[in-house]
């Protein structure tokens, strides 16, 4: 109950201030743009959205996804509204969870406003709308999964820039463990097995499996694990801050 | 209502409350004085549940703060020393958030936040965004959150600071008045404060209660009649300590 009510706030906030408009017409703009220049949608011709538009999410959603949590907690230390909510009959890990899915639905919304892409995918040819719809589950897991890992930081800091700076940092490595050229130089410093834990580390074998229309266990089991981790980690955190 | 048994907070090195003890009574305004840094915001923010004591124990009409917070906190109001609020929300909207989150739904909310508004002085300022408001409103609107669940117990961290005579004089009046069916424990640096609104004052120094009385029998205790002198002689003072 309490987190539906965080939940409500948090998300009124973000369209009551630019924050969300920005973001989401940011991201149309770098996702489509992408898609019809260096995807080559047109001339690919390939109407699964795997390498034309879903390609290019995680490198979005790597500089956005931190615009969107960096105030989740390091705005409410800065503005000493954490002493407020702190001593609300509220728990803390009601308010963690009422922020972050209000993050996510603002992210939920930008990638529905996707939807002319898929029209125009399903009026030009005739593509699997299953495996699409996987694709796009793996990018909004993505994009949850860099949410979770900026709200950890955001708790670490009450300065929104040093929360954007650290965060987006993290994510650049996450995506780069696994991108293929990154792999294939690391293939020759180690071994076998270390690139194979480095791989699974990494953002792109998970996300590149659900994309492709597959479902695996693993992969959910991936980026369930990483956002539950991080918001324990969270809670965790504004806990020792306090004492 | 609120009994408060040896409490002690350490922070690394630093003993900023140290064993301290009172009890506040229904009925009962408590005037807590002290220096800046004798451990006043910090022995009410382990009141309110905000911050863990190291130990001993903080208890609200009889339920323990450590024992069950979450219960503990639905009979407390509390405004934070800084008066924290949201700033992108409106007055009315913050109210109501703050309601919500306190359990109150429908009319039951709105009646709240509509007598909080009256208490507190807000109607004129009610559908403004709180980032316009003034130091005072911002204030009173902070002091309006703390009363909107009606709550037997009232902790305010420095409630007339920043408010120029006339706010004081309403907020003192309104302490009064609130004080005659309420427990209320009030921190200030104003000493006539003490004669205008408590009916009880402490005066904490370095952690620990240093003076204990009624106003008549502080000023009595301070051999001069003026509560400014009491406050000196009790007190240690940072020219002391640098000395």
């Amino acid at each position: 109950m309490s987190s539906c009510t965080i939940y409500k706030r948090e998300l009124a906030s973000y369209f009551s201030q630019p924050t969300a408009y920005a973001i989401i017409v940011i991201f149309l703009l770098f996702s489509l743009g992408l898609t019809f220049t260096f995807g080559e949608f047109m001339r690919v011709g390939d109407s699964s959205l795997q390498w034309t538009f879903l390609f290019w999410h995680p490198w979005v959603y790597m500089l956005l996804a931190p615009a969107v949590g960096m105030k989740l907690w390091a705005d409410e230390q800065r503005t000493g509204t954490i002493e407020l909510l702190g001593t609300f009959p509220v728990s803390t890990w009601s308010a963690i969870v009422g922020k972050f899915l209000a993050a996510a639905t603002v992210w939920l919304i930008a990638l529905t406003m996707t939807f002319p892409i898929v029209a125009t995918v399903n009026y030009l040819g005739n593509p699997d709308n299953g495996a699409i719809f996987a694709g796009y589950l793996g990018s909004f897991l993505v994009c949850a999964t860099f949410l979770a890992i900026t709200m950890l930081v955001s708790a670490c800091t009450r300065d929104q820039v040093v929360c954007l700076i650290v965060s987006v940092s993290i994510c650049v490595l996450i995506l780069l463990c696994g991108y293929d050229p990154v792999t294939r130089e690391l293939a020759k410093l180690v071994s076998p097995g270390v690139l194979e834990g480095i791989v699974s580390f990494g953002v792109w074998d998970h996300f590149r499996s659900l994309s492709s229309g597959s479902f695996r266990l693993k992969d959910f089991v991936w980026f369930g694990s990483i956002i539950f981790v991080c918001l324990l980690g969270t809670s965790a955190i504004l806990s020792a801050k306090r004492a | 209502m609120i009994e408060v048994d040896t409490l002690t907070k350490q922070f690394g090195a630093k003993r900023a409350v140290n064993q301290l003890s009172f009890t506040v009574k229904k009925g009962e305004v408590l005037g807590f004085l002290g220096p800046n840094g004798a451990g006043k915001s910090t022995t009410m923010r382990m009141i309110t549940g905000f911050i863990p004591p190291t130990s001993g124990d903080a208890k609200v009409c009889g339920i323990s703060i450590t024992d069950e917070p979450a219960k503990a906190k639905t009979k407390i109001g509390y405004l934070p020393e800084s008066a924290p609020l949201y700033n992108d929300m409106t007055v009315i909207g913050f109210l109501k958030f703050c309601a919500e989150i306190r359990g109150l739904k429908g009319t039951e909310r709105n009646d709240a936040v509509e007598r909080a508004i009256d208490t507190c002085f807000l109607s004129s300022v009610a559908r403004q965004s709180i980032d316009t408001l003034s130091k005072g409103y911002r204030h009173r609107t902070c002091l309006a959150q703390a009363l909107l669940h009606d709550p037997e117990v009232l902790i305010l961290d420095e409630p007339t600071d920043g408010l120029d005579p006339n706010q004081k004089y309403e907020v003192r009046q309104l302490i009064k008045r609130l004080g005659k069916t309420k427990a209320i424990l009030f921190s200030t640096h104003i000493l006539e404060e003490v004669e205008a609104s408590c009916t009880r004052a402490v005066i904490v120094d370095r952690g620990s209660i240093v003076a204990d009385g009624t106003p008549a029998e502080l000023l009595e205790q301070s051999g001069t009649g003026s509560l400014t002198d009491l406050f000196r002689k009790v007190t240690s003072r940072d020219t002391e300590a640098a000395a």
